[in-house]
């Protein structure tokens, strides 16, 4: 394709702009709600997901010895444990550590001292296990309860299954909406294109005519398109910018007893992904839905 | 202007044009043309006549390749268009121009720019553009009317909007679609003058007209049709002997 024909289709492609003022800002205006809504949602899923991440940290396996055993052995198996893939870290907790730990949590001072050098808890050194994938608990427990040495292991099935279950639903649930989100702006793309071809009827059947080839004719309706999804990413991801770090003080602030605990994302971090992601879906709906509108089109007036 | 030919159209009396038993029925069952045969054969002046509903339109729209025949072959410029692939038609029309009744012009861009719109969809290059068009619009005897808008014009003026614009591409094949369907006798006339010159060039001229005074006069070749029935073609011929 020659540089002037480029420049002609950016030409006409802005003219369709201006021409269908009202249909392209409803397209426009509803890619933006679309990414906006998106970016909202985004910054939900991924702040959860980051939570998660931080909360499956502190969810773990704690695994007991049987007695007697030797340092040996308990190393062996430490090895043989971190030897697992969905394995953070592995922390040996020994029998007297366990034993302070417990003086400290559930004694007063005197009981504790009472007990002087013994320690009621010998047969309790253990590992403490960190996970970095909480859905993989089940199966590191099955694998640790085989072990030669292992007397028990102690774990929490509720605590996993509910973040495992919680992380699906919101997958679900953002991938619902952002394909109902889409299939709604394709189909105003669609109408503004559809009335593009009707105001320009009589300029295509004579391009036709005059021996114009397909792409030709496509392709400002392709720079429309694709105009109204930069138009369309570049508003919402302007507007979520300024809106992101107010969002975070807010709900920090609001519901200050539920999230104290946890950070949030970065600014910058989560922008890096939210912006080829908004200007990926944005020109990729633009496109698509102009092209496959355009292709339609011409096909059917073509049939008459 | 630069008349540059396919060497085979070159040749003395080739057929440009080639109609062979060619029948169209549209959906509704009856058909718009039944069985024609002709010939036109290169440089050739040719008016096609005959009634509403004669099947003159249908003749346009399968050399053009819009619609497709039913039954027949057709060739036009050497090319079988029944075999013609969808993605050769848009370099296949280059080669034949094309006036309407109603000019078909684009309102909302200027004489030059109507000129200019039919080598830009064909993706020729600006500096030739910036030549032709001025040169056709001198010609047509509009070049002081380049930056008129087409509702500026008068009826004769925008059908010579038109005529430039099918001509600057150099078409072996001119095709006229009631050209002076809605102009004035004096402006008709002059039309009629601008397509024999242009006939005289080399252009192969088809003219599909209701206009009994022009055929008449003329003396050109006359095909006459009647309910999709060609039912005379005459070397010299005219409206009057039609029927």
């Amino acid at each position: 394709m020659r540089i002037s024909t480029i420049g002609y289709s950016m030409k006409q492609g802005f003219k369709n702009i201006r021409r269908n003022r009202m249909f392209s800002a409803a397209s426009i205006g509803t890619i933006a709600a679309c990414l906006f809504l998106f970016g909202i949602f985004y910054f939900v899923v991924a702040n959860f997901q980051y939570m998660v991440k931080t909360a499956e940290t502190s969810v773990g396996v704690t695994v007991f010895f049987d007695k007697g055993i030797g340092q040996e052995q308990i190393d062996k198996i430490g090895e043989e444990i971190k030897t697992r893939a969905e394995v953070a870290s592995v922390t040996f907790v020994s029998a007297e550590q366990t034993w302070e730990n417990y003086k400290e949590k559930y004694l007063n001072k005197e009981l504790a001292e009472s007990f002087g050098d013994d320690n009621p808890l010998k047969d309790s050194a253990s590992y403490s296990v960190r996970l970095n994938d909480v859905s993989m608990q089940k199966s590191l427990v099955t694998y640790i309860e085989r072990l030669d040495g292992v007397r028990q292991v102690n774990h929490s099935d509720t605590i996993a299954n509910t973040f495992k279950s919680f992380n699906a639903l919101v997958g679900y649930i953002s991938g619902a909406i952002i394909i109902i989100l889409f299939a709604v702006a394709i189909f105003l793309i669609n109408t503004t294109v559809t009335m593009g071809i009707a105001v320009r009827k009589e300029e295509i059947a004579i391009m036709k005519l005059i021996g114009a080839k397909d792409s030709f004719i496509r392709a400002p309706f392709i720079v429309e398109g694709v105009i109204i999804g930069i138009l369309g990413s570049v508003i919402p991801l302007g507007l979520l910018y300024f809106m992101y770090n107010r969002l975070i003080d807010y709900i920090s602030g609001k519901y200050n007893n539920i999230f104290r605990s946890f950070r949030f994302i970065e600014l910058n971090g989560i922008f890096k992904t939210l912006v080829p992601m908004c200007l990926i879906l944005g020109v990729g709906i633009g496109f698509f839905g102009s092209y496959l509108t355009v292709r339609r089109q011409l096909k059917l007036k073509e049939g008459k | 202007m630069n008349y540059n030919r396919n060497k085979e159209i070159e040749e003395a009396d080739a057929p440009v044009i080639v109609f062979e038993r060619v029948s169209k029925t549209y959906q509704k069952g009856t058909p718009a043309i039944n069985n024609i045969s002709f010939q036109i054969r290169k440089g050739e002046f040719v008016f096609i006549v005959g009634s509403s509903g004669s099947g003159k339109s249908t003749l346009i729209k399968l050399i053009l390749k819009e619609i497709e025949p039913t039954n027949g072959k057709i060739y036009v410029n050497f090319k079988d268009l029944t075999r013609m692939r969808h993605r050769q038609v848009a370099k296949y029309r280059r080669g034949i121009g094309v006036v309407f009744q109603n000019f078909r012009l684009l309102k909302d861009r200027n004489v030059y720019e109507n000129v200019a719109f039919a080598q830009r969809v064909i993706e020729v290059p600006g500096s030739t553009i910036r030549r032709q068009v001025p040169f056709m619009l001198s010609l047509m005897g509009l070049l002081d009317k380049q930056k008129s808008l087409p509702t500026e014009l008068s009826g004769g003026e925008q059908q010579r909007v038109a005529l430039a614009r099918a001509l600057v591409n150099n078409p072996v094949i001119l095709l006229a679609d009631e050209p002076t369907g809605n102009l004035d006798p004096k402006n008709s006339w002059e039309i009629m003058k601008l397509l024999e010159d242009i006939n005289k060039r080399g252009t192969t001229v088809v003219v599909v007209t209701h206009n009994k005074e022009i055929v008449d006069k003329m003396q050109k070749r006359v095909i006459t049709m009647n309910k999709g029935i060609l039912i005379s073609d005459e070397q010299r011929g005219g409206y009057s002997h039609a029927y």
